[in-house]
């Protein structure tokens, strides 16, 4: 909503303040002023001038010389406007002046002729094209002739004005017209507002026995006034009506759609015009469109309706699509000598769903959504009558052809003082909230300690007892309330031990080198299941931006390693990324899909690099199990983790495990598969994820403390030739099981393929460490213990020893 | 044999300040002192003196003994000495080299902003409530006072995935699951969470990103109490010497309903490009919690009453570190996310 700061001064008295406080003191009311516009835009030495004489410039076709005379000084100017000559009264920059655009006015020559100046299009003085006058749009603007040349063209055009920009709440809609703004500045600064004085003589001639209305969707149009207009004369506008409209945002067009939109946006009711003789049957009748019915809306656009739409109509056809748009066989226009103008009240869902399934919107059909205010239809037809009466020449027939069904009793609302001190932690008296219904002009009456109130029907966004909090809080000042702190009944507070653990987790990762991720939840087709944990079906979307976000993942790993790719092709070729969040599978039985939390990394380059000591190391598979061993140590699950080799769809084939938790997959771990690193414009690549629901929700053992050891252990080393799939964990479960008691760690210390060793064969070393917390070792029995390792290693893995 | 000694206590001393190293030093002393050594002879020699010079010769050569071998002890001191401090000198390095990189990781900036506002809350006895990001359109609208046909829920600003689940578009549905699940009881909580709306992304929209709500519910619950939760939280999140401002505002799920002004933390007020030049920040949106919410929760609305505020960390962090593209956020280019490292404390 486009406030006119001179237009506002006509219902209310503002001018004690600036307009940078009144700016102010609306936004801090509630209504949000986003920016102030200065239509003069700061211009200086622009005044109007009278052609005296143009002639065609010798060397140029399309440019004029004109002798313009800018108040008792002839100009010479060039001008290049298509619609120039003589005779004309026109705006002139005069050298000096400074455009909106930035353009600076200068004595020039011209194809050898000297220019004075400019003669100006209301574009070039900052007025936006679309609501420049059709005549004007493509030339000079063209004032008429009762004006005199060398008077400012600024004020004649109305541009000393400012604007205030209104960033509205959907619930404010009483402020999408002057009069509501007024209301609002009124109360806020505790003046009486000025509303329009309606008075014209109408003739003899009553408007019922010229025009029939019959209203037969009573309940999408309970209120339909119209009001007939008799020997009307289209024509331009007065200057005042013209400039106010393109102050609000409106393009004017004559005088009878030009009154209509004043009314528009004066009173917020949006009217129409139809010309009675294009009616042809001297009757309106309200229906709904039968499924299939066309009409061509004033855009010359042909439009099939459907039977939920409301349509007016003569009887036979429509004529206008209700609230939305007007038809074209029924336009006022040149030539036109009696109007009927309609001021109705149309259900708001009726016309918002209209107007979305025609893709209109318009100021009237904004405003009809949001429910026009029942008490202003009527005033608002009469206001436009009167107009067209000064205005237009127009007679107005005696009364209007009307159908009133609609409720327009205001709402009561009753309060206690109390009710709103509670809420607010204030203390304001009686007699101060009753204060501030008066200047709201809501009528309040003062009943055993209560606030009776009267809502006009101009409020209809005060419905219940906390809008009146509200209205009450927001004129009293939001900074008069108190600053405290809520007293509940204690509760400790804190994360849970669930989301403590989700912080332990990435602060660990942190601290392992990883940086944290944070992708879209959003998946194309190729990558929603790509590396899933498991089989489950996809949740779509019913209407997605695109195919690219159509899928909720079901694994992170694929927008981590688009990330990864991101940060490689911008040469950063170590990446370390973690990420954890929601992973959508299949549906519940409450009809959501299972939301799970997991929690994936991705690791590519060098991982240790410390180049000129020569330390510097690739990431592989075991820097990434490292970090997954270290994460279950960190949650207590350590020694309940084991890895399996697997298969996954676009990993590694030979470097890809199972991570499980006691008996439970919980995850996988590997390298990407080179053909899918290569696709992805990667190099070698590994990654994880892990069910992080299913692992921190694992109960852990109470922390106790275990006695430090009072005896020495004793440590021996075993290397062994086994065969090249022999895997390190079959080995050391061998080595655990015959260890007995005493065993206490086992650690592979080495591990050699190649030379020295036969072919299919591996040489592997281990070193175990004997303790007994009761006593002090004795040879014999780590001799003894010793050796059913070894003949368990002979026997179970056919393993050579090595001395 | 006296001058003898004497002779051979000089050559003794020359030789010693001759060596220079400890083992030339040592080779003086098995030269000279050792078992071989004409020390060793003079004394063996010692029995073809008369009897009465014995002791004298005796007392001599031990004399001689010790004073030698006390200067080559303190040769010995200072060459041990010199060996030391060449030995250090050759160990000296350049200690401007680089140092081995620890390489830490770092969590990302959306998760340095929730958990300070976490910390804070969970300080002021405050827990933390979670729900899913998929939800029914009961949670995400209707409980939350916007009824069907409402016009802020246009199926054009959200992702369904049937006509009545969707990608939640705020994290109140966490409020309106809370509410009901407490079956009564008083609430204090804070409901961090990825969001989702159908917007286009571009510098200021983004169709995924975090809200961050608050809700408290009990008796006598006033608007005093929502605005002094806030002041503290301004203060915490921009610093002690901030104000903050409450304008009226719409929201539908709460009534009053206000925005929240901080005063600027760049120009302190007096107007600036961060603040537009108003010399305030627009943070939240907060309000007390409509009765029909209440009342759809299960509460009385005239017993009862709750505050609510939300806010969207993107926005927070935008201002507090002054980043420009709200995509920066997403597309986790390791250049942006590692500029969130260092502590503030
Ligand atoms: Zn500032």
């Amino acid at each position: 909503m486009l406030v006119s700061t001179n237009w506002l001064s006509n219902y209310v008295d503002w001018n004690e303040l600036s307009v940078e406080e009144l700016a102010e003191k609306i936004t801090r009311a509630g209504i949000e002023v986003d920016g102030i516009i200065d239509r003069s835009f700061g211009m200086d030495n622009i005044v109007i001038g009278y052609v005296n004489n143009c002639v065609k410039h010798p060397e140029a076709d399309k440019l004029h010389i004109c002798q313009v005379d800018v108040g008792g000084e002839i100009s010479q100017i060039i001008c290049g406007a298509p619609n120039i000559a003589e005779g004309q009264h026109v705006i002139v920059a005069r050298p000096g002046a400074i455009l909106p655009g930035g353009m600076k006015i200068k004595k020039a020559k011209l194809r050898g002729e000297e220019s004075n100046g400019m003669i100006c299009s209301l574009q070039e003085l900052g007025i936006e094209g679309k609501l420049v006058p059709k005549a004007y749009a493509e030339g000079i603007y063209v004032l008429p002739n009762d004006v005199r040349a060398g008077d400012s063209a600024l004020t004649h055009l109305g541009l000393y004005d400012r604007i205030l920009e209104f960033d509205l709440t959907p619930n404010r809609s009483d402020a999408l017209s002057m009069l509501g703004v007024a209301y609002e500045v009124g109360a806020i600064l505790s003046k009486d507002i000025k509303l329009p004085e309606i008075s014209y003589s109408a003739s003899a001639e009553k408007a019922q026995s010229v025009l029939k209305l019959s209203v037969e969707a009573t309940e999408d149009n309970p209120m339909y006034v119209a009001k007939v207009v008799k020997n009307v004369k289209v024509a331009e506008s007065p200057q005042w009506l013209q400039n106010t409209l393109m102050s609000a945002g409106i393009r004017p067009h004559n005088n009878v759609v030009d009154i209509t939109n004043y009314v528009l946006m004066e009173y917020g009711q949006p009217l129409h015009a139809f010309d009675y003789d294009r009616l042809e049957t001297k009757e309106i009748v309200v229906r709904h469109a039968r499924e299939g019915e066309k009409m061509v809306t004033l855009d010359q656009v042909e439009r099939t309706l459907n039977d939920q739409q409301l349509v007016i109509t003569n009887g036979k056809e429509p004529v206008a699509l209700a609230g939305v748009m007007g038809g074209a066989n029924s336009e006022v226009r040149e030539g036109t000598t009696t109007v009927v103008i309609e001021s109705a009240y149309f259900a708001p869902s009726s016309v918002r769903q209209t107007s979305k399934e025609v893709g209109l919107r318009s100021d009237a059909s904004t405003r009809f959504e949001k429910g026009v205010d029942p008490n202003r239809v009527a005033e608002a037809a009469e206001r436009a009558a009167q107009m067209m009466a000064e205005l237009a020449g127009g007679e107005v027939l005696e009364g209007s052809v009307t159908f009133d069904e609609l409720d327009k009793t205001p709402q009561r609302i009753i309060l206690s003082p109390d009710y709103v001190n509670n809420r607010l932690g204030m203390k304001i008296a009686m007699d101060e909230m009753k204060t501030i219904m008066d200047r709201l002009q809501i009528p309040t009456d003062l009943i055993n300690g209560q606030l009776v109130m009267d809502i006009p029907t101009r409020r209809q966004d005060l419905k219940i007892k906390e809008d009146m909090i509200e209205e009450i809080a927001r004129l009293y000042g939001y900074d008069e309330i108190p600053k405290t702190l809520p007293i509940v009944e204690s509760t400790p507070g804190g994360l849970t031990p669930y989301q403590a653990k989700r912080r332990i987790v990435r602060r660990y990762l942190e601290a392992a080198g990883l940086s944290q991720a944070l992708t879209y939840s959003l998946a194309s087709p190729k990558d929603a299941q790509a590396f899933a944990l498991e089989t489950a079906p996809v949740t779509k979307l019913l209407m997605p931006m695109s195919e690219e976000r159509s899928i909720l993942r079901q694994s992170i790993i694929p927008h981590l390693l688009d990330a990864t790719t991101y940060n490689v092709a911008r040469r950063n070729e170590s990446i370390a990324l973690y990420e954890t969040g929601s992973v959508f599978l299949g549906i519940e039985e409450d009809g959501l899909p299972k939301e799970v939390e997991h929690v994936a990394a991705a690791l590519t380059g060098k991982w240790v690099h410390h180049a000129w000591q020569g330390e510097t190391k690739k990431v592989d598979f075991f820097v990434m199990k490292g970090i997954v061993e270290g994460l279950f140590e960190q949650l207590g699950l350590h020694e309940r983790l084991q890895f399996t080799k697997a298969t996954v769809d676009q990993m590694h084939p030979g470097r890809t495990a199972t991570v499980w938790l006691d008996d439970q997959s919980v995850g996988i771990i590997g390298q990407v598969h080179p053909t899918v690193q290569k696709q992805r414009d990667l190099q070698e690549t590994y990654v994880m994820e892990m069910n992080l629901q299913a692992i921190m929700q694992t109960a852990i053992e109470e922390l106790l403390y275990e006695a430090v050891p009072r005896y020495p252990s004793i440590s021996r080393d075993i290397a062994l030739v086994v065969d090249r799939d022999t895997t390190a964990a079959n080995l050391e479960k061998i080595i655990q099981q015959a260890g007995g008691k005493l065993l206490k760690k086992v650690q592979l210390f080495d591990l050699y393929e190649g030379k020295n060793v036969d072919e299919g064969t591996k040489s592997v070393a281990f070193s175990l460490t004997y303790f007994d917390p009761e006593r002090t070792l004795t040879d014999e029995d780590v001799v003894k213990a010793h050796s059913k390792v070894l003949d368990a290693l002979t026997v179970q893995a056919n393993a050579q020893l090595r001395s | 044999m006296k001058e003898q000694l004497h002779e051979l206590k000089e050559q003794v001393i020359l030789k010693i300040k001759e060596s220079n190293t400890v083992k030339d030093l040592n080779d003086v002393r098995v030269a000279y002192l050792g078992k071989k050594g004409p020390i060793t002879d003079l004394l063996k020699g010692m029995g073809k003196l008369p009897a009465e010079e014995r002791p004298k010769m005796g007392a001599l050569v031990n004399e001689i003994r010790e004073s030698v071998t006390e200067i080559l002890e303190e040769r010995k001191e200072t060459l041990e000495q010199q060996a030391i401090q060449e030995q250090l000198e050759n160990e000296s390095i350049d200690v401007t080299l680089p140092g081995r990189p620890v390489e830490l990781g770092n969590h990302h900036p959306l998760t340095r902003v929730v958990e300070e506002i976490e910390d804070f809350f969970i300080s002021m006895g405050y827990e933390i409530a979670e729900g899913p990001e998929v939800e029914k359109d009961y949670y995400n609208f209707e409980a939350l006072n916007l009824p069907k046909g409402h016009p802020a829920r246009d199926m054009q600003d959200s992702f369904y995935i049937t006509e009545d689940i969707l990608l939640r578009t705020h994290t109140s549905p966490v409020q309106a699951r809370t509410m009901e699940a407490k079956d009564g009881a008083a609430i204090k909580i804070i409901c961090p969470g990825k969001v989702y709306r159908r917007d286009s992304d571009d510098a200021t929209h983004s169709h995924q990103f975090t809200q961050i709500e608050g809700l408290v519910v009990g008796e006598n619950i006033r608007m005093s109490d929502l605005k002094g939760t806030l002041d503290l939280l301004a203060k915490k999140l921009f610093g002690a010497e901030r104000e903050i401002r409450l304008r009226p505002s719409f929201f539908p799920f709460t009534e009053p309903s206000v925005e929240m002004d901080i005063s600027c933390f760049k120009c302190g007020g007096t107007g600036c490009n961060v603040c537009k030049k108003t010399g305030w920040i627009e943070i939240l949106g907060a309000g007390m919690v409509h009765p029909n919410v209440l009342e759809m929760a299960g509460y009385n609305p005239e017993e009862v009453t709750g505050f609510a505020f939300g806010m969207g960390p993107e926005r927070i962090a935008m201002l507090k570190y002054g980043v420009e593209d709200i995509r920066h956020f997403y597309t986790n280019d390791i250049r942006f996310i590692s500029q969130f490292h260092r502590s503030e404390a």
